[in-house]
């Protein structure tokens, strides 16, 4: 008999696994769409990847889960970090896995600005609509109402759409899928590692979390999925809906798609420019 | 050898590139902006990067990255920045990180006097920062010294794969001084240990001997971690054995490198001198000229501020009856010497801060009258 092996296997490091995350999350979703893209680009072997991630437990799947140079930095810095390696060696595909925490609260300015430089990055952003690692608490992106140990009585603030915030900056790309749409997220990740290989290009995957956010509603991680089939729509169907459908659905699609040059074009045309 | 007439600032932009910074990541503040505004004039035509970061925690960040793909990095600050990159600077000593971070010290806590002198922010660079962690902190007194001694920074970080602070203050830092530029034959550079192939990246049986560091992309699958690892870099967040061998390691590569990093000097002849002075900075410039024709008197100036030889400034002091300290805070250096002295020795600080003005020499001559 011939033993298959699941493609992710090759682009793991095996000898961790299994990973820590808890039965049920989402992000082994995300990790099999990334490795499903690189696959299908043909891309076998990941030795001129960096990954760089922050803190959370999305900032786990690259470190020690791929087998990759990583770098596993601060809570919220995972940005500036990528942007260091980037301009340091150009030669290096830079890809940011992080948290909604991480890369929207704590790391926000970093996002926003590497977004309005253009910067040469990939980022990928697991919007699990909590603190997952330190055990569910709010966060930029908790619905309002929604109940976590910070938000007792409900969540008195209103959730940030991280992808329109970008999408209204001038990164090259900006995505949004969510688990459930895994081909159209597998796409994308290949449209920016294969296609559009410069400038910023932002994914933010609506991943709810298992244990913090679908088992306080009683539902299984599947049965939510099939929820999620229905509650994600396309955003031209989801801006014609009334309001009050609005919220129940979460826009997707991709918000922004261009080629121009990025931080490091611009900034080699300033160097020519010195050397004339 | 070029003869130049520069500021405290403008000389450490022209060391750090004679050293091979080839990358700097900073965000304006006073009084250390001439050192980015050099900067970001001096790599791109040197061929290297400049960006102005949103932030100093941004910018202590993106150095951080440039150094692991292959860079010399630097960042330059004052307080009020150097308190933000604090978390970064943890991260670097904890990931091995060579990185050279300029304090240029102004008048705080706080916004204080963005103008104005200080020697405040000593204790900062040492314990500033969360958990046991040591590092290198340097301090010039001139210009020239600030030339000579970001080179020297620089070749510390690389061999000891350690962040190293440079510490200086608006006097240095705006004073003009004729400074004498090197040519790149004359520099003795050091280079970070590269990699070897089975060597752990983060682990080694002598302490004192940094593991190598690889650049990025060159096959190794590198994992970097702030997070408690082992000598192969996986996280160990659990086991005792991990964290003591890895911070007791960390501790030892600087401590153990003493010889090799202390740097002083000293002034007046410890066998014979009654009373001394303990300096660093630009306030023993003034001290230097206090003790002009004393002949009783020694004059002891560090330039290494951390790690601190004890032993050495014990010796030193082991004869005099009175300790001047002058510094432009309400005292920090005086806990080291305090430290280092017995009990019956009697140690005066002179301590002045705010308003940009300096220790005179006289108010020295007066303490040591005592
Ligand atoms: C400076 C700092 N503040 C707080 C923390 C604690 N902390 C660790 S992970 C985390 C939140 C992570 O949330 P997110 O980025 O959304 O990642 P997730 O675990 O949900 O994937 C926090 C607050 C920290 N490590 N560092
Ligand atoms: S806490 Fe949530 S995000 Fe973290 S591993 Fe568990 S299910 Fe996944
Ligand atoms: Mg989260």
């Amino acid at each position: 008999m011939i033993k298959h092996e699941h493609l992710s296997l090759k682009y793991m490091r095996r000898e961790v696994l299994p990973t820590a995350f808890c039965p049920g999350c989402y992000n082994g979703i995300v990790m099999n769409a990334l490795f499903q893209a690189f696959e299908e680009l043909g891309i076998y072997d990941l030795r001129k990847y960096v990954f760089v991630s922050g803190i959370g437990c999305s900032s786990w799947i690259p470190s020690p889960y791929i087998k990759a140079d990583s770098l596993h930095t601060l809570h919220g810095r995972a940005i500036p970090v990528a942007t260091g390696v980037k301009l340091a060696n150009p030669e290096l595909e830079v890809i940011v896995i992080g948290g909604d925490g991480d890369l929207a609260s704590i790391g926000g300015n970093h996002l926003l600005h590497a977004a309005r430089r253009n910067m040469d990055l990939v980022v990928i952003m697991i919007n699990n609509l909590v603190y997952g690692m330190t055990r569910g608490q709010a966060a930029p992106t908790t619905p309002k109402g929604m109940v976590t140990p910070t938000t007792p009585y409900g969540n008195p603030e209103e959730p940030m759409d991280v992808a329109r915030l970008i999408a209204n900056t001038n990164a090259n790309y900006v995505a949004r899928w969510c688990v459930s749409q895994y081909l159209f997220l597998k796409n994308s990740f290949k449209k920016v590692l294969g296609e559009i290989k410069r400038g910023f290009r932002f994914i933010e995957v609506y991943a709810p979390c298992t244990t913090f956010v679908i088992r306080r509603e009683n539902k299984t991680p599947g049965q939510k999925l099939k929820e999620l089939m229905n509650t994600c729509i396309g955003y031209e169907k989801w801006e014609k809906l009334p309001a009050e459908e609005r919220t129940k659905h979460i826009p997707t699609g991709v918000f922004r798609e261009e080629d121009k040059p990025g931080f490091l074009d611009n900034y080699k045309q300033l160097i020519a420019r010195l050397k004339r | 050898m070029k003869r130049m007439f520069l500021s405290g600032n403008e000389a450490v932009a022209y060391g750090a590139i004679d050293a091979g910074c080839r990358f700097y990541a900073g965000y304006p503040i006073t009084p250390s902006s001439e050192i980015m505004h050099m900067m970001a004039k001096l790599l791109p035509e040197a061929g290297g990067v400049f960006i102005q970061a949103e932030d100093e925690l941004a910018a202590i960040n993106m150095i951080i990255g440039a150094s692991w793909a292959g860079l010399k990095s630097m960042a330059a600050t004052s307080g009020p920045g150097f308190s933000l990159m604090q978390e970064g600077i943890g991260y670097a000593v904890m990931t091995e990180t060579p990185l050279v971070i300029v304090d240029v010290m102004r008048a705080g806590p706080a916004t204080g006097q963005a103008t104005k002198a200080a020697q405040g922010d000593l204790m900062q660079t040492r314990w500033g920062r969360h958990g046991d962690q040591y590092l290198v902190v340097l301090a010039p007194e001139s210009p020239q010294e600030a030339y000579d001694l970001i080179i020297e920074a620089f070749n510390i970080s690389e061999s000891l794969r350690t962040p190293v602070v440079f510490l200086m203050d608006e006097f240095i830092g705006h004073g003009r001084e004729v400074v004498f530029r090197k040519e790149p034959g004359e520099i003795k550079l050091v280079e970070r240990r590269r990699s070897s192939d089975h060597e752990p990246l983060f682990g080694s049986d002598d302490p004192r001997i940094p593991p190598p560091m690889p650049r990025l992309g060159e096959g190794y699958y590198v994992l970097v971690t702030g997070s408690t690892h082992n000598e192969y870099g996986y996280r160990d967040v659990h086991s005792f054995e991990t964290h003591y061998k890895l911070v007791r390691r960390l501790k030892e590569k600087i401590w153990g490198n003493i010889d090799k990093v202390f740097k002083y000097e000293v002034i007046g002849d410890p066998g014979r001198a009654e009373k001394a002075i303990v300096c660093f900075g630009s306030t023993c410039r003034s001290a230097k000229e206090a003790v002009m024709g004393l002949d009783n008197v020694l004059l002891i100036r560090l330039i290494t501020l951390w790690p601190l030889n004890y032993d050495l400034l014990r010796e030193l002091l082991s004869n005099v009856r009175l300790v001047v300290v002058p510094e432009l805070s309400l005292g920090q250096l005086i806990y080291d010497v305090q430290q280092v002295i017995d009990s019956g020795i009697k140690v005066v600080g002179v301590n002045k801060v705010g308003g940009g003005v300096p220790i005179y020499p006289s108010e020295i001559k007066k303490a040591l009258e005592v």
